[in-house]
């Protein structure tokens, strides 16, 4: 195994049937990450000592060759040799994308569409490891903001949930190196217990049509895929550390990986990560510190026939949590809203005390696959996941220290898959998923479960197929059927069970009268369908179309049935609800895509219906010995969601370019007519760049983000009576915050330290201006404005 | 090939350990009788001189659960009279019922009590303090009004006050922020 080929799709079909020698061999080598053309990539038919060099716009032809099979070798200085295989049949045209860098096996591909990307009809964007390392210090929520149409919905600045098209939390699915992320996602305040710093790239599906990966993710799928492992005799790395004005943060982040020719690598990543109180343009934001720590190792054998892969994870999070945010009752909501500033401002510190959370999260996996000639790849992995949160309330008493909320989640799935690629045209992948969870609520917090303990059982199978019907048409089809169960056992208060009127429905679920409580055990099931169809077609060099549909089912998870308690960050109860079904989407999308020389422009169109959404909504008002608390309850209607995301550069010349990225969505509940809840605002972000390779390769870039006030969005202000004024009082939740622009800076240079390692030093400056603002989707906005000015210095070393 | 059988031995050999691991299936779990959850307060008003003490008492036996707080106020006030007021709560969850007091106590500093009452059918004068001076208000006084007429007591609990905020020590709550912990309004008649 001297090269590591695969081919996808090769030759184009012509109808010219006769044997001749005038067919013209031509095409365009990409970057295969963002589909930059490669200039002067050479291109060399070994058998018949042809070769010729890719342009600028990284066009190449070879002209009078014979119908024939050949075999033709594409190099470039940064990349490794490739070789292709290809049957040459008329006039043939083909896109090589080529990965810069660290190569892997499979990403060579020989396509008929000129996209960069891997699925051939979705919406699917790709982050590559300069953007990521940019975020090293940050969340992976932050990090997928750089993609139009993708936001996130916040709890402070350090738990950040990525919301795609408006979708969040459950309706995401989250993948690391081949694992689904299984991390109690359900919760808004639950941020994904992701290390940023083990991913090489990310590609973020809108929408649901990766049936690889799970057949409920409405709102779309981000996959990190670990950094490519070359195959050759190799010892590499990176360092990165990081320091912040804001919150007096530092990060440090190091990998390592041993490479050999033959095919066995190992690879081992560790990053630390402090910061202390945050700070808004006019005060500290007290209790906002963080703590993280990660560490990974990676490695196992690949070639091009068979190989594994061994990976290890390790995450912990300690999170602390606004202070001011945390609040007694519905009198303090108001004072806290009607409140400037927050009520507890202290002078900064590294300490996280409550409220706050603290994760842990393993991953174990392994996987092996093997390639049959003339058949496909079979793969099959095995995963297990380990997430432990703890989560800190104010307490008083000997319970001062105790977690209120301790939950351990595990999961095990084993999942094999057998991918059918020996034709040119059509490939097909089928695969089988199992997986087995439990939940374990431990009962020593002293408070009752906000999450009952449960075993959760999974099965899936998937058929997906690709078809060239030519050199412009991709089609793409696939079926997806899922089979859930929970079985949950869970604790309710007698008078709740009663106010539910479960007494009735379920009656039969009790296993265990208490008197005050009731233990109840629900098990139910789940049947899912899901399927997916996409076609994309390249009209001409310029100009692409792609459409899509996907239909997906989604089962309520644990929090929406089982919510059961007092939320204090948000006043609320919430209660989850035993009757609810699963949900199922239609979504529909166009994309648009044109390139030339200095434009490219990517529209992206969706419309999305969803039968009974599931939401939370306040439903009225319980008095407790506390006082008032709004009732949170989840329900289900029908929604719409429909949006464009925009996204366009241009370039003016060598050093300058001008960006846009842009998304508008709406999302409206169409039993009610009334607008969604929490959907994000219109955004558009214009940036101007200058970049000059010889002033140490400078590139610089200077963002506006301008974000509209959200003026759809359902009124569920509710009065309340206040005793300590003896008002009856309106409590505002809904309003939204106004407009904001902020301005950010970004810029670098690389210093070359020797022949294999450089430094890349970048200075990147958010919230120019230390301009106040809130913004609608961070939960905390009721009680501090947003982060101020942040003045962040990084050094990165490549070796 | 030899690897790959190896390595999938391996694979089964984990699944089904782990698998077996996981052993708690079916027994039940246990019940979370909620420890620091607060039911009752009482506040007994016993006139100075002597006299019937007369309860204000607001009691949520399901604590966070749907069911309202039950307020019951014993009997009407004299006018014009002072009381000696003291606050009993506890936790009627647990049987015996605990006693909440203590840890009000022993984190004082942490603690305050607001009382407050509306068309002026009352004012009230901290009786206990903690070791910064500052009120606590376990312990207070109660007098009516001069005339007769009615109107509602409002008593707060607030954890974590900022009790050297303007007025708060003189039992203003308007300042004192913190988190609400308990509020119970009682209407009472002045006769």
């Amino acid at each position: 195994m001297k090269y590591y080929i695969m081919i996808l799709f090769s030759c184009i079909f012509s109808w010219s049937q006769s044997q001749n020698c005038s067919s013209t061999l031509s095409g365009e080598v990409h970057d295969f990450h963002d589909g930059t053309p490669i200039t002067n990539a050479t291109i060399y038919i070994k058998s018949l000592n042809k070769y010729t060099t890719t342009d600028v716009n990284g066009y190449f032809f070879i002209k009078d060759l014979c119908n024939d099979a050949i075999v033709f070798e594409v190099t470039h200085l940064a990349c490794e040799t490739k070789n292709i295989d290809i049957d040459i049949d008329g006039d043939t045209f083909l896109v090589v994308n080529l990965e810069h860098h660290i190569e892997e096996l499979n990403e060579v591909k020989v396509k008929g569409a000129s996209t960069s990307k891997i699925t051939k009809t979705t919406q699917e964007t790709i982050l590559k490891s300069e953007t990521i390392d940019r975020f090293s210090s940050l969340n992976l929520g932050d990090v997928l903001k750089q993609i139009s149409g993708v936001s996130s919905i916040n709890t402070g600045s350090t738990i950040v949930k990525p919301v795609i098209n408006g979708l969040h939390s459950s309706r995401i699915i989250v993948m690391t190196n081949g694992v689904r992320l299984q991390d109690q996602e359900w919760g808004i305040e639950h941020a994904p217990n992701i290390d940023l710093n083990t991913a090489g790239s990310i590609n973020v599906i809108k929408g649901a049509n990766a049936l690889a990966y799970g057949g409920d993710a409405i709102g779309g799928v981000i996959v990190l895929k670990p950094s490519k492992i070359s195959l050759k005799d190799s010892l590499y790395g990176k360092s990165i550390i990081t320091g912040h004005s804001n919150g007096r943060g530092y990060n440090f982040n190091t990998s390592l990986t041993k490479t050999y020719k033959k095919g066995w690598y190992l690879g081992a990543q560790t990053s630390l990560k402090r910061f202390g109180d945050f700070k808004s343009p006019d005060y500290y934001l007290t209790n906002t510190g963080l703590n993280a720590k990660g560490l990974s190792f990676n490695g196992g054998f690949k070639s091009f026939e068979k190989g594994f892969n061994v990976y290890y994870s390790y995450l912990d999070n300690q999170i602390g949590i606004l202070r001011a945010s945390h609040i007694g009752n519905v009198e303090d909501l108001v004072n806290a809203i009607n409140n400037p500033k927050p009520l507890v401002i202290e002078d900064f510190a590294y300490d996280i005390n409550a409220p706050k959370q603290e994760v842990t999260h393993h991953v174990f996996k392994t996987e092996f696959y093997k390639r049959f000639k003339k058949f496909g790849r079979v793969d099959v992995q095995y995963d297990y996941q380990n997430n432990h949160r703890f989560e800190y309330d104010i307490r008083v008493g000997d319970d001062r220290d105790k977690a209120a909320v301790d939950l351990t989640l595990k999961t095990h799935t084993l999942k094999t898959s057998v991918k059918l690629d020996s034709k040119s045209n059509i490939t097909y992948q089928f695969g089988l998923n199992a997986g087995y969870q439990n939940n374990f609520a431990d009962p020593n917090t002293g408070v009752r479960r906000l999450i009952p303990d449960y075993d959760k059982y999974d099965a899936g199978a998937f058929v997906i197929s690709n078809l060239r019907l030519n050199n412009d048409i991709n089609v793409d089809f696939g079926l997806r059927y899922d089979f859930n169960q929970i079985d949950a056992k869970k604790f309710y208060l007698t008078s709740r069970w009663n106010e539910r009127a479960y007494n009735n429905e379920f009656a039969n679920l009790v296993i265990d009268d208490l008197g005050t409580q009731l233990l109840t055990n629900p098990i139910f099931n789940y049947h899912n369908i899901s399927a997916s169809a996409g076609i994309s077609y390249q009209i001409n060099d310029r100009n692409n179309f792609i459409f899509n549909y996907g239909l997906s089912n989604r089962a309520p998870n644990p929090s929406e049935l089982f919510s059961d308690g007092l939320h204090h960050s948000a006043a609320r109860i919430e209660l989850g609800d035993l009757r609810l079904k699963k949900e199922t989407s239609n979504r529909v999308s166009a994309t648009y895509n044109y390139q030339n020389k200095g434009l490219s422009l990517s529209a992206e169109t969706f419309y999305n219906y969803i039968n009974d959404y599931i939401f939370v909504r306040p439903t009225g008002t319980e008095q407790t010995i506390r006082g008032a608390f709004p009732v949170w309850s989840y329900n289900q209607t029908n929604a719409v969601l429909y949006g464009l995301d925009v996204t366009a550069n241009y370039t003016l010349n060598e050093q300058w370019f001008l960006k846009n990225k842009s998304s508008y969505i709406k999302g409206k509940d169409v039993t009610k007519n009334d607008a969604l809840i929490d959907m994000p605002s219109v955004k558009t972000v214009n940036s101007l760049g200058f970049s000059n390779k010889k002033w140490l390769n400078l590139k610089t870039e200077l963002q506006s983000e301008l974000v509209f006030k959200q003026t759809n969005f359902p009124n569920n202000n509710f009065e309340v009576y206040i005793p300590t004024t003896e008002q009856m009082v309106l409590v505002d939740v809904s309003s939204t915050p106004p407009t904001y622009h902020l301005l950010h800076l970004q810029s670098n240079i690389t210093l070359t330290i020797s022949e294999k390692s450089n430094l890349n030093i970048g200075l990147n400056i958010t919230n120019l201006l230390n301009t106040n603002y809130r913004e609608n989707l961070n939960r905390l906005r009721y009680f501090a404005d947003d982060l101020g000015r942040n003045i962040m210095l990084q050094l990165k070393l490549n070796y | 090939m030899k690897t790959l059988k190896q390595l999938s031995l391996i694979l089964l050999a984990s699944i089904v350990l782990t698998a077996c691991s996981n052993d708690d299936d079916g027994s039940n779990p246990e019940p979370v009788n909620e420890e620091e959850v607060i039911t009752t307060l009482k506040a007994t008003l016993t006139p100075v001189g002597g006299g019937t003490p007369i309860t204000l008492q607001t009691q949520d036996l399901d604590g966070d659960g749907p069911d309202p707080a039950v307020i019951t106020v014993s009997s009407a006030l004299a006018v014009n009279t002072t009381y000696d007021g003291s606050l009993l709560l506890l936790n009627e969850t647990e049987s015996p019922a605990e006693e909440i007091n203590e840890e009000i106590e022993e984190e004082d500093d942490e603690h305050q009590f607001f009382y407050q009452a509306s068309n002026a059918v009352a004012t009230f004068a901290y009786a206990d303090f903690d070791g910064n001076g500052n009120p606590v208000g376990l312990e207070f006084t109660l007098t009516t009004a001069a005339t007769a007429s009615a109107g509602n007591i409002t008593i707060t609990l607030r954890h974590e006050p900022s009790k050297s905020a303007e007025g708060v020590s003189d039992g203003e709550i308007t300042n004192a922020g913190g988190e609400t912990d308990i509020q119970a309004v009682f209407p009472v008649v002045i006769e």
